[in-house]
């Protein structure tokens, strides 16, 4: 089987984590090589602040253009986004972020659930999602979607995963196309690259 | 061979019908709305009218306008708070304040006011300055029912706590509970606050400018539109601002990638305060 049958092209990748997620999130991505061309567009819970200093932390670790997603701006290749502290984020048709301050899903603003779900809308096949290690349930819902919109879904082994409530309540309700530790989830995403190029 | 045709776009078309319908029948434009956020509200409205369809939804809407004054609150979004980021308020009255004391009359254009929190900062702000007695203040949204809401100027006991501690730190001079008389869980605010206030109907997408303003307020509203709309709306303003006039945005919102981006300059870039350059 040639490697684009087995993968569609992806033109995207989203990320949600909760509780032991900045771990979770360096582990994965600070090993990514310079120039990784596909956008990576991550929500992680963490408590309201006015300023979130997620963007300059991983700056410092990741080769990639770390940035906050900022509104009605273009989704850019290449570049590592991080969703701003109290707004839900979304990617519009004309792959676009959007932010927005409706009821808190889960408890949470921004919700994993709110950036898949929007994103598997803008994207279909083209887009990845992986869900990460958290104490909720949220990004369970969005991750089915995404699957119903054909994209490809990915969900961080519970055994491995600091906190496992988030990845198994995925598991409950939705079989992914991986279930892989944090190492595989990061050979995933650099053959996914490689297939998009 | 019949031909397939993909089910999931099914949801997306009947969308684009239901707001078309909306705008042809009631006149309210979501047209160039944000779709994911749209999109998700109509699907929670679906759950609320207990309909399996969008299609059903539109059915109903069209021919029931008190179901569609039903959605439209469903549709527009009113979280708000007083004071919210209580460091855009202080910098309000360090840094727009003092010039806005060199005018001898002021009008103020809070556009999309939702249920009247910040139209009730702003007059409390601008009565602590000795600005509201010279000030009018038009407080406009296309939500009818937000609207009445704010004008009665009730709100729950719960949330005025909330409010109180950003009233503080937004550098409140008086004790908040000054403006306002607390009964049954309620605050009921102090109606000398409202008397050169004017709320109306007005829409970002559909309508134009009605005044020549000195400072517009629009915070957290432009977040919904699409460019498009947001140029609009960013267009009506620079029309209803006077020469160097203030615009005030949310904590997440800017002119920056406008088609009026360099039609305003900013006086606290971090909070959001822009003048008309």
């Amino acid at each position: 089987m040639n490697d684009a049958a087995e993968f569609p092209s992806i033109e995207a990748i989203v990320i949600g984590a909760s509780a032991g997620g900045v771990e979770a999130l360096l582990a994965l991505l600070s090993p990514l090589r310079e120039g990784f061309t596909l956008p990576i567009i991550v929500v992680l819970h963490l408590p309201d602040e006015r300023r979130s200093l997620l963007a300059e932390v991983f700056a410092r670790r990741v080769l990639m253009p770390v940035r906050e997603a900022t509104d009605k701006t273009l989704v850019e290749a290449g570049t590592l986004y991080f969703a701003t502290p109290g707004y839900h984020l979304s990617v519009e048709h004309d792959r676009s972020f959007s932010l927005s301050l409706e009821d808190r899903v889960h408890h949470s603003r921004p919700a994993i659930d709110y950036l898949f779900e929007s994103a598997a809308d803008t994207y279909g096949s083209a887009l990845a999602a992986v869900l990460l290690t958290g104490a909720n349930r949220d990004g369970a819902r969005g991750l089915s979607h995404v699957k119903r919109r054909g994209g490809l879904t990915i969900v961080q082994d519970p055994t491995e995963a600091q906190v496992a409530t988030m990845p198994q309540a995925a598991l409950d309700i939705h079989e992914p196309d991986h279930i892989l530790p944090i190492g595989g989830i990061g050979r995933l995403l650099v053959e996914l690259e490689r297939i998009a190029c | 061979m019949e031909r397939q045709y993909p089910v999931d776009r099914n949801s997306e078309i009947e969308l684009r019908l239901l707001i078309e319908a909306i705008y042809l029948k009631y006149s309210y434009d979501f047209r160039d709305y944000s779709g994911a956020s749209i999109k998700r509200r109509v699907n929670h409205a679906l759950v609320q009218f207990e309909c399996s369809t969008i299609s059903a939804l539109q059915e109903k809407v069209l021919h029931d306008p008190t179901a569609f004054m039903q959605l439209l609150q469903l549709l527009t979004i009113p979280v708000s708070e007083m004071f919210r980021d209580p460091s855009h308020f202080l910098a309000i009255r360090k840094e727009v304040v003092p010039l806005l004391k060199t005018y001898p009359s002021i009008k103020i254009w809070i556009a999309g006011c939702s249920t009247g929190e910040e139209v009730y900062s702003m007059a409390i702000l601008l009565r602590e300055e000795g600005l509201l007695d010279r000030t009018i203040i038009y407080a406009t949204d296309i939500n009818p029912r937000s609207l009445d809401k704010a004008k009665q100027g009730i709100f729950s006991m719960e949330n005025v706590r909330a409010y109180t501690a950003n009233y503080q730190q937004a550098g409140g001079q008086c004790s908040f509970a000054d403006y306002y008389t607390a009964a049954y869980g309620y605050a009921i605010f102090d109606k000398s606050l409202c008397e050169n206030v004017t709320f109306a109907d007005h829409s970002l997408a559909t309508d134009s400018v009605f005044s020549e303003t000195q400072l517009i307020s629009c915070r957290n509203v432009l977040i919904y539109f699409n460019k498009k709309l947001q140029d609009r709306a960013f267009g009506l303003f620079h029309e209803s601002l006077c020469h160097r006039g203030f615009l005030v945005l949310g904590s997440k919102e800017t002119p920056d990638f406008s088609a009026f981006g360099n039609q305003f300059e900013p006086l606290v870039k971090q909070e959001r305060i822009y003048r008309k350059s």
